[in-house]
């Protein structure tokens, strides 16, 4: 492999406030890299300096070993392209808008037409060709967004928090092309997230942002493990606990202040548990299901994200859940409710 | 009163099916001059929009503030600085534009100006701000990015022209103070019907006001039809 982009020593200042403090970074040709780390951490100015639409206070951006400056930007421009967090559609069909690149790049109709065909595939919006892009909800609009990148076969790929807020189905859909993409394109990818584990399925390699500086770099799971007490404070749902294997196969791990829960692996020692957000159901009465962990808690927080609201539920530990603001409203939720939080051990990921 | 109005409509059909001269001519006239007025008001008013909507500059918001306060500018008022100005003895006086078509043109241009260059600089700036640098990572230049800006502000913008269009056609003081309603050469409907009525001649004024009525009702079901088809 051979280096694709590196940065040397980017600063990037807005006024007062330091995005970035002396970043540098190698990024390898075909490699997933995920950029980790809390809202604010500077990971969407990193992007955006890599995307060449946000200029470094200092530092140096090379792209296959050429300074860009601003000479460089335009064909940085047309190599590398970048999927925003807030996805925006042109006021056009959703052909118009994934087409837009291409016609950009002057290519002949036909050829367009069969690339946006493809992306369209690889999206599952096949059939949508016509429709208003600004009609779409909020999770097509992304797969609108993800196509019109893809479709122009970018070496480089830049995607900020790509299934933030998004329904599961949706971020399935949007992992998978990205995969494709890594896999039978050799599209290099760098994902922005601060949900780690959504990606720490498609990356390999990882980078932790704090305040605008790297504090860690390695394999996502190592990143996991040794930054435990650094940075996970503001991952969700992220446990550092001991595991202690049981009869039937699992194990119990031990997560503090009392709290066990049980994860379908067998394992023992120390380990870091990992629970996704949407995979918790929240309930008013305890369930009766084959869900192995179930636990009594209090909602102390409840905030909206998107189309999905997320609440904090204070059980001994303090869990993050994703659930629609339909249930939301359907249960009458608040904060100061008792809830029941029910999650399978096989949701329980270790690390 | 009622009779009146009612005789008065009838006798208005009865000149628009008739197709009258004096009222056919009228109406060309209204529409060729506002039009034209548009159309210069337009040419200057929608890069200047959309330069205030899309930079920052020193004076910004100052600008905006005049703009948006010319927008109320009574016409007579305006028609009364213009005149002063054509007038034989008046600074450009010498161009002998007064009581012309074009004068009216002028004169309409510069009132409906604010309308365009407000409205566009509005529709710039309701652009979703993400679009400019989504067109970049996209790989279009900044004049291709700006380009799409102005694209996607187009509902807009269309909406201040047809606006613009609508008052020039309807203002009575530009076109009375500078066009002088001269039969033939600067009667345009609104200064027709002002004239006809107080003369007496109130049929005329109906039927006239009728044709303005209709133009505006047509024009404006028009343009939403059209905005509908293109932009949603």
């Amino acid at each position: 492999m051979s280096s694709l982009m590196s940065l040397h020593d980017l600063v990037k200042d807005y006024g007062e406030i330091r995005a970035l403090d002396h970043v540098s970074l190698e990024v390898e040709e075909g490699e997933t890299l995920a950029i980790l780390g809390p809202n604010g951490a500077g990971k969407t100015t990193l992007l955006r300096i890599m995307a060449g639409i946000e200029e470094p206070t200092s530092g140096t951006v090379y792209y296959k070993g050429t300074k860009i400056g601003r000479r460089g930007l335009a064909r940085l421009r047309m190599s590398c392209t970048m999927v925003f967090q807030r996805t925006v559609v042109f006021n056009t069909t959703v052909y118009n808008n994934i087409a837009y690149g291409l016609m950009i790049r002057g290519l002949p109709k036909n050829k367009i037409a069969r690339r946006v065909d493809d992306a369209l595939n690889l999206v599952k919006l096949k059939g949508y060709e016509r429709r208003p892009a600004k009609r779409l909800s909020g999770g097509e609009q992304q797969r609108v967004a993800l196509a019109r990148a893809i479709v122009l076969e970018p070496e480089l790929l830049l995607l900020d928090e790509p299934t933030a807020n998004l329904d599961p189905e949706t971020a399935s859909i949007i992992e998978e092309a990205i995969r494709y993409m890594n896999r039978e394109r050799g599209t290099t990818i760098i994902v922005a997230t601060h949900n780690v584990f959504r990606m720490g399925e498609v990356a390999e390699r990882a980078i932790l942002l704090m305040n605008g500086r790297i504090v860690e770099e390695g394999l996502v799971s190592d990143i996991l493990l040794r930054s435990s007490l650094a940075g996970f404070a503001v991952l969700d749902n992220v446990f550092v606990g001991w595991a202690e294997p049981t009869s039937s196969g699992t194990s119990t791990i031990d997560i503090g202040e009392g709290v066990k829960v049980e994860a379908s692996s067998e394992r023992r020692g120390r380990v870091t548990a990992v629970i996704p957000p949407v995979d918790i159901i929240v309930s008013k009465e305890p369930l009766e299901s084959s869900a192995r962990n179930v636990l009594k808690g209090r909602i102390i927080e409840v905030s909206e994200v998107g189309s999905t609201v997320k609440l904090k539920v204070e059980a001994g530990r303090v869990f993050t859940v994703q659930i629609t603001k339909a249930s939301l409203k359907e249960m009458n939720l608040n904060v100061g409710s008792d809830v029941y939080l029910t999650f399978k051990a096989s949701s329980i990921r270790l690390l | 009163m009622v009779s009146d109005l009612l005789e008065g409509l009838r006798r208005a059909v009865e000149l628009i099916i008739s197709g009258d001269l004096s009222v056919l001519d009228a109406t060309l006239r209204s529409l060729y001059v506002s039009g034209m007025a548009t159309l210069l008001a337009a040419l200057l008013g929608l890069p200047l929009g959309m330069i205030m909507g899309s930079r920052e500059f020193p004076g910004k918001s100052w600008l905006r503030g005049l703009f948006n306060a010319l927008l109320g500018i009574p016409t007579v008022g305006l028609g009364l600085i213009l005149y002063l100005i054509l007038s034989r003895s008046g600074p450009l006086g010498a161009l002998g534009l007064l009581y012309t078509p074009s004068a009216i043109i002028i004169g309409q241009a510069l009132l409906v100006l604010p309308i365009l260059v407000s409205f566009t600089a509005n529709a710039v700036e309701g652009v979703e701000r993400g679009i400019k640098d989504l067109s970049k990572t996209l790989g279009a230049s900044e004049m291709q990015a700006s380009l799409t800006v102005f694209k996607e502000a187009l509902p807009g913008v269309f909406l201040a022209v047809i606006a613009g269009f609508n008052r020039a056609l309807a203002e009575l003081g530009v076109a009375l103070m500078l066009g002088g309603n001269i039969a033939g050469l600067t009667r345009v409907l609104t200064t027709t019907i002002a004239l006809e009525t107080t003369r007496g001649n109130t049929e005329l004024g109906i039927a006239l006001t009728l044709i303005l009525l209709s133009i505006v009702f047509v024009l404006n079901s028009a343009a939403n039809l059209i905005k509908e088809r293109l932009w949603s």
